[in-house]
């Protein structure tokens, strides 16, 4: 009652929606608490603040030489640079697609494979002492071998970021299906379930929270792939960009290039957490 | 004499604890009439979740059968409903669709359906949250879904482990007599388990004892109080004295399992 009455009415209340309580103080530092909304997202933008200003004073002051660490100002100027000439896009978007594929193909298998690994031992059984020994394959050493397979096109980067992602994707979703309660499962068979409809219906509702996280993470994975994925025998992409620009020393657009990825990583990671808290209202305060 | 609607026959479990084996039901036997509120009380690992899942077909015993109106049971099965002590709740679904979910399978009409879901809301006092996520709800609402849910499908029989075990004394009062209550109006077999001894004797037509591990069928008590019951019944003199017989039977088998080394 309580807890509904909170949640249909919470506008109407008195209480006060930043969440600082009426009387007393802020605790800050109290172990495991929440702390106000607002000052949680100040803190970070604060601390990115503070490195911008540091970055800045070093530059400005000749600390370091410009051939190490361009001024803020000069990434900037660059970042204006390659978008008014159009790098800027038809970078992002080789590199978009690829990240694209390369994430969509490892999911295509992953899911699959996942619930049936964490679903039946048989599979587990099956497949994990594969995948850990390839999970541990360093990625950069397999780059010869994929372009002997599959050429120097962007199919070869798919594969790079397949196997960056696959390989460690598939074993959390098998961890995700597995804190699916068992006592769920029962519920489906005693209500005269068949397999494929307990893992339909049950299995994987239930676990589509966490599978959606695992999604937020592993792309984030994929971005970091990039680089090693357009390593080789790539004309466009923000990696490649990266590793042209060290051949000259263009220090400014090394740290563009890796603070826009970086850009476009958070992005993605946010749209997932936004999106996952729109599927699912049901698991909201957890 | 009429045919048992369910019949326990001979059945026996082992289980293998580091490689060694050790019996958790041995021989156990037990009859359970149509429409009857059986419950079975034991001190803790004697083996009722055990039995219950063997009942339900969950659990395939290493000796003996489980006959549903004569006919051997072979896993789960839509005529056993089963509410667990967990709330086990689908989290993604509310109330209503939880509830809903035991009618995937039926025959009846979409509409049909609706009514009787609507039904088994009201009759577990749930009118007004249909559309509540569990997580929005108390550990007693929580279970009143469960047990609407493994009604709404009017299996023959329910199977209950413990199903307000989690729940505080005051709460647990209120859902045995809405659970007699509506177990008056939609009459089905029922086998309950608990380990408290004035829930069993508040709701049964017979209790059960069953002994320390490896258990055994110990003592019958059939509860002659009338019904419907209301909680005035605790105070009577029938009450009072099948509480004492079977709290003084349970407690010898406590003792049991404290005074020899567990093992065996
Ligand atoms: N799948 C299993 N494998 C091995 N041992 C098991 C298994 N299931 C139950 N046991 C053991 O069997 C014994 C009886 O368990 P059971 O859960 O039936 O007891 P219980 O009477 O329901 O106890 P409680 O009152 O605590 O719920 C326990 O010692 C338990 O450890
Ligand atoms: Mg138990």
């Amino acid at each position: 009652m309580k807890i509904m009455s909170k949640n249909r009415k919470e506008q109407k209340l008195s209480i006060s929606r930043t969440g600082i309580p009426k009387r007393g103080k802020v605790k800050f530092f109290a172990l495991r608490e929440d702390i106000p909304r607002n000052i949680y997202i100040l803190g970070g933008a604060v601390f990115i603040g503070l490195v911008l200003v540091a970055w800045q004073l070093i530059t400005a002051f000749g600390l370091v030489r410009p051939l190490f660490l361009p001024a803020p100002v000069d990434v900037i100027v660059e970042g204006g640079r390659q978008i008014r000439e159009g790098i800027l896009y038809a970078d992002a978007s080789a590199s978009i697609y690829r990240i694209v594929m390369g994430w969509g193909f490892a999911t295509l298998f992953a899911v699959p494979i996942g619930i049936l690994m964490g679903s039946f031992k048989f599979f587990e059984g099956l497949f994990e002492p594969f995948i850990d020994i390839v999970r541990y394959m360093p990625v950069v050493a397999l780059i010869p071998l994929t372009i002997l397979w599959a050429g120097i096109g962007d199919f070869q980067k798919f594969l790079i970021l397949f196997i960056g992602t696959f390989f460690q994707q598939v074993l959390m979703i098998m961890d995700n299906v597995k804190q699916v309660p068992v006592s769920l499962i029962r519920v489906g068979q005693t209500l005269g379930l068949s397999r494929i409809e307990i893992l339909k219906s049950i299995v994987l509702p239930s676990a589509f929270p966490g599978v959606w996280d695992t999604f937020r993470i592993t792309m984030g994975w994929t971005w970091t792939y990039l680089v090693v994925a357009e390593l080789v025998a790539a004309d466009k992409g923000l990696g490649r960009r990266i590793m042209d620009a060290q051949r000259y020393l263009a220090t400014d657009t090394i740290i563009f290039g890796i603070l826009f990825i970086g850009l476009l990583g958070l992005i993605t990671d946010y749209l997932f957490k936004l999106s996952g808290r729109f599927l699912f209202k049901w698991n909201r305060g957890s | 004499m009429i045919a048992p609607k369910i019949s326990i026959e001979n059945v026996s479990q082992l289980f293998y604890k580091s490689g060694s084996p050790f019996v958790v039901l041995d021989n156990f036997s037990m009859e359970i009439a149509k429409n009857e509120f059986v419950t079975v009380v034991g001190t803790s690992g004697c083996g009722k979740s055990t039995l219950l899942n063997i009942v339900g077909g969950l659990v395939e015993p290493s000796d003996g059968q489980v006959c549903i109106d004569g006919i051997p049971i072979d896993g789960p099965g839509r005529d056993r409903g089963f509410v667990f002590q967990s709330y086990s709740l689908f989290e993604w679904l509310n109330v209503e669709r939880n509830i809903f979910f035991s009618l995937k399978k039926s025959a009846m009409k979409e509409r049909e359906k609706k009514e009787t879901v609507r039904h088994y809301i009201n009759a577990v006092g749930l009118s007004g949250f249909e559309k509540a996520y569990p997580r929005e709800l108390s550990g007693g609402m929580r279970q009143r879904v469960a047990i609407a849910r493994a009604l709404v499908y009017k299996p023959e029989v329910l199977l209950m482990d413990e199903p307000f075990g989690a729940l505080d004394s005051q709460t647990r009062g209120m859902m045995q007599e809405l659970l007699l209550q509506v177990w008056e109006e939609h009459k089905t077999t029922v086998l309950f388990i608990t380990h408290d001894v004035d829930e069993a004797i508040f709701i049964s037509d017979r209790v059960v004892v069953m002994s320390a591990r490896p258990g055994r069928l110990k003592l019958e008590k059939t509860i002659e109080l009338t019904r419907p019951r209301s909680y005035e019944i605790t105070t009577e003199q029938l009450f009072m004295d099948a509480k004492k017989e079977l709290i003084g039977s349970i407690r010898e088998e406590t003792l049991k399992t404290m005074a020899v080394p567990s093992g065996s």
